[in-house]
């Protein structure tokens, strides 16, 4: 992980930029203003954790107390990540076609594409 | 009304209300918004302790709104006045190890405050973590947040001798060894945060015993003043 | 900002369809610049209304009558500095920081709520903000879980399970001192007086004069008008102050049978334009107290983001969890 570099990193909006070219502006931090985190958080065991939002902190381990105390006040939470939201890489809108559709047009994939005779069980 | 100088759970519970008091002053106020978030959790935390050991007592309202200043048996350090954020920091740190310490060791014990500490060492915990955390960060920060965070320190050390003395009804707390434990973790929290642990007295000259035997310091009259004037105005009501 | 122009890749059309089949917009996708900025300035001014909002009730804490009344007070209003975060990191997700906006809202280029401009002189305005403010907050932020746009959908979705305390804990308060001594009575009336008007006010104004509604509403940020949302809200309020046993300060309150509909009477739009062009009881504490806190507060902010330059990297306790991610 690299060090958020708070005072002249400039933040990611929340939701992760392309790492080559954006369409989108990009923000920029005041000089005071902390890093941004991701924040996951395992609701109860046995569930993967799962984005809850964002939030400004200075350095890892007080991000994961801001988070505590931020997305878990109410009992939401048994475990939580932080990620600074740089180190996010996300597919792009652009790309939607190329990466998702070509899964679209391959039903043999699921279970339902077969047909199995009535009074076959356990299959 | 009667006081109840005995039940150890006063003095332990007005603690808890003083603290949580002071902390409630910084809603709106807090250096960062996340910080405002953090606060208020461990104001309701001591908030919460002070409700149940006040009930232990007698009624909760009563001996909140009804007492005079006397008969308060908190220790002086919780009713000083929050200052910058370093101060406030110190005074979580400081009491924070301290209470860490005796819950830990009431909730080992068979004490009428055995469940109660049980449940509060993991919030005092939290709350120890996050004052040595902003020590730290405060310490080891910025030349001027190194300055505050010491000046804070240093101005509020005479109150922490306080913290040791016997409290009536827990007879059986090591109070030398927790004072010693509370040394040696207080020594190492601020020598990881570059500052000094300050070299002053630990009693004021003057407290005579202070905050547990119902000597307050002068701020102290004034946040009585504020969160008395509502219930005391409608005697009697229902709220 | 660079914006590919939408007619040269369809931009615009996919825009359109995912707005006409009721689907979400997510923070990378392509936008109109001016959807962008509606929504970073209705998302801001809500972060903003949730931070400032705290003021007026943070007042009554260290003065609450009773400790379980302090503790609900402490929980709410800490409440509303996580939903102002919340809103923030939503606004955040269009591109604009949040240093950005507070700077906005300190230096009065963006609004909050006006209603926040309002003193709060007795404990019963606690009371009467929860029920009121609260509920006309909630009447406006219901629809605003179906907004067009994920990210600030799903914050409101969160906020609103959230606040449904906060309206219920300001009616039990009304309903305790309305049932209690004559004095707490006129007390909790009083403070109904005062804000029943403002919180009608809150729903902007009427929909003839709103500049943004009909947009808003075109692009699903918004989903009713001004005039619906607030004659709803006077709809579900007419009964429970019946309940309450006090009353709403307005002679031409009346059930219309036609309309199936309370009508009320005319609102003062003299002063809801006073209180927003900053002429309001207010305003100057309101900006003033925030400022100074964020003045205050930045020599913490410097010294946390310095320690962190200095110690870069300690992981936080590296181990299950980060295997498990990297699976």
């Amino acid at each position: 992980m690299t060090t958020p570099r708070p005072t002249h990193a400039p933040a990611a909006p929340a939701e992760p930029t392309r790492p080559h070219t954006t369409t989108e502006p990009t923000a920029t931090t005041g000089p005071t203003d902390w890093p941004l985190w991701e924040v996951f958080v395992r609701s109860r065991r046995g569930l993967s954790h799962t984005h809850a939002g964002s939030l400004h902190a200075p350095d890892a381990q007080m991000a994961l107390r801001n988070a505590r105390d931020l997305y878990t006040r109410r009992s939401e939470g048994v475990s939580l990540w932080v990620v600074p939201s740089t180190q996010i890489t996300a597919s792009s809108p652009d790309e939607k076609d190329t990466f998702f559709e070509p899964a679209g047009d391959k039903p043999y994939r699921h279970p339902t594409f077969y047909e199995i005779p009535e009074g076959v069980h356990h299959l | 009304m009667t006081p109840h100088p005995t039940t150890p759970a006063l003095p332990l519970g007005d603690d808890a209300l003083i603290l949580s008091h002071r902390l409630g002053e910084w809603a709106g106020n807090a250096p960062v918004l996340e910080e405002e978030v953090a606060l208020a959790n461990i104001a309701l935390d001591l908030l919460g302790q002070a409700r149940i050991l006040l009930s232990l007592a007698g009624d909760e309202d009563e001996l909140a709104y009804l007492r005079e200043e006397r008969h308060f048996r908190n220790v002086q350090l919780v009713e000083q006045p929050n200052g910058d954020f370093a101060h406030t920091i110190a005074r979580q740190l400081y009491f924070s190890t301290y209470q860490e310490l005796l819950y830990d060791h009431l909730a080992t014990t068979d004490t009428p405050l055995t469940p109660l500490a049980g449940k509060a060492v993991k919030e005092t915990a939290y709350h120890r973590d996050h004052a040595t955390q902003w020590t730290l960060r405060l310490g080891d920060g910025t030349d001027e947040s190194h300055t505050r965070m010491q000046r804070a320190l240093d101005a509020l050390w005479r109150f922490t001798g306080e913290l040791f003395d016997p409290v009536d009804g827990l007879d059986d707390v090591p109070w030398q060894t927790l004072r010693d434990e509370w040394t040696t973790r207080i020594t190492s929290a601020l020598e990881r945060a570059t500052l000094t642990v300050p070299a002053g007295p630990r009693h004021g000259a003057w407290t005579a015993g202070g905050g547990r035997q119902g000597l307050h310091t002068e701020p102290f009259g004034r946040l009585l003043a504020e969160m008395q004037h509502l219930h005391r105005s409608h005697p009697g009501a229902t709220w | 900002m660079t914006t590919i122009a939408p007619e040269d890749t369809g931009q615009e059309a996919l825009f359109d369809a995912t707005i006409a089949a009721d689907e979400r917009i997510e923070p990378r996708d392509w936008m109109p610049d001016d959807y962008r900025a509606s929504l970073v300035r209705q998302i801001a001014q809500h972060a903003h209304s949730e931070i400032i909002g705290m003021q007026p009730e943070a007042n009554w804490i260290t003065r609450a009558p009773s400790l379980r009344r302090k503790a609900i007070l402490m929980a709410k209003v800490q409440d509303e500095a996580g939903h102002g975060l919340y809103l923030y990191s939503a606004a955040e997700t269009l591109g604009t920081g949040r240093d950005e906006l507070l700077d906005k809202l300190h230096t009065g280029r963006q609004k909050y709520s006006s209603i926040f401009n309002y003193p709060t002189l007795t404990w019963a305005d606690v009371g009467a903000i929860g029920w009121l403010v609260d509920g006309a907050a909630i009447t406006n932020q219901v629809p605003l879980c179906r907004c067009s746009y994920g990210p600030y959908a799903r914050a409101m979705v969160r906020i609103c399970k959230e606040e449904s305390f906060h309206q219920r804990q300001g009616y039990e308060l009304l309903l305790t001192l309305s049932r209690g001594t004559e004095t707490q009575h006129a007390m909790a009336q009083d403070a109904i007086d005062r804000w029943w008007w403002p919180s009608l006010m809150m729903f902007g104004p009427p929909d003839d004069e709103s500049a943004h509604s009909a947009q808003s509403m075109a692009w699903k940020i918004k989903r009713h008008s001004n005039d619906e949302l607030r004659q709803r809200f006077v709809d579900i309020c007419v009964p429970q102050a019946e309940t309450l046993g006090l009353t709403l300060p307005d002679p031409d309150l009346r059930w219309n049978e036609e309309r199936g509909h309370w009508d009320f009477g005319p609102i003062d739009w003299t002063e809801f334009r006073e209180v927003l062009k900053g002429n309001g009881p207010c305003n100057d504490e309101r900006i003033g107290r925030r400022r100074r806190a964020h003045q205050e507060g930045a020599w913490v902010r410097e010294a946390a983001a310095a320690h962190a330059a200095k110690h870069p990297a300690h992981p936080p306790h590296a181990g299950t969890d980060q295997e498990e991610a990297a699976r």
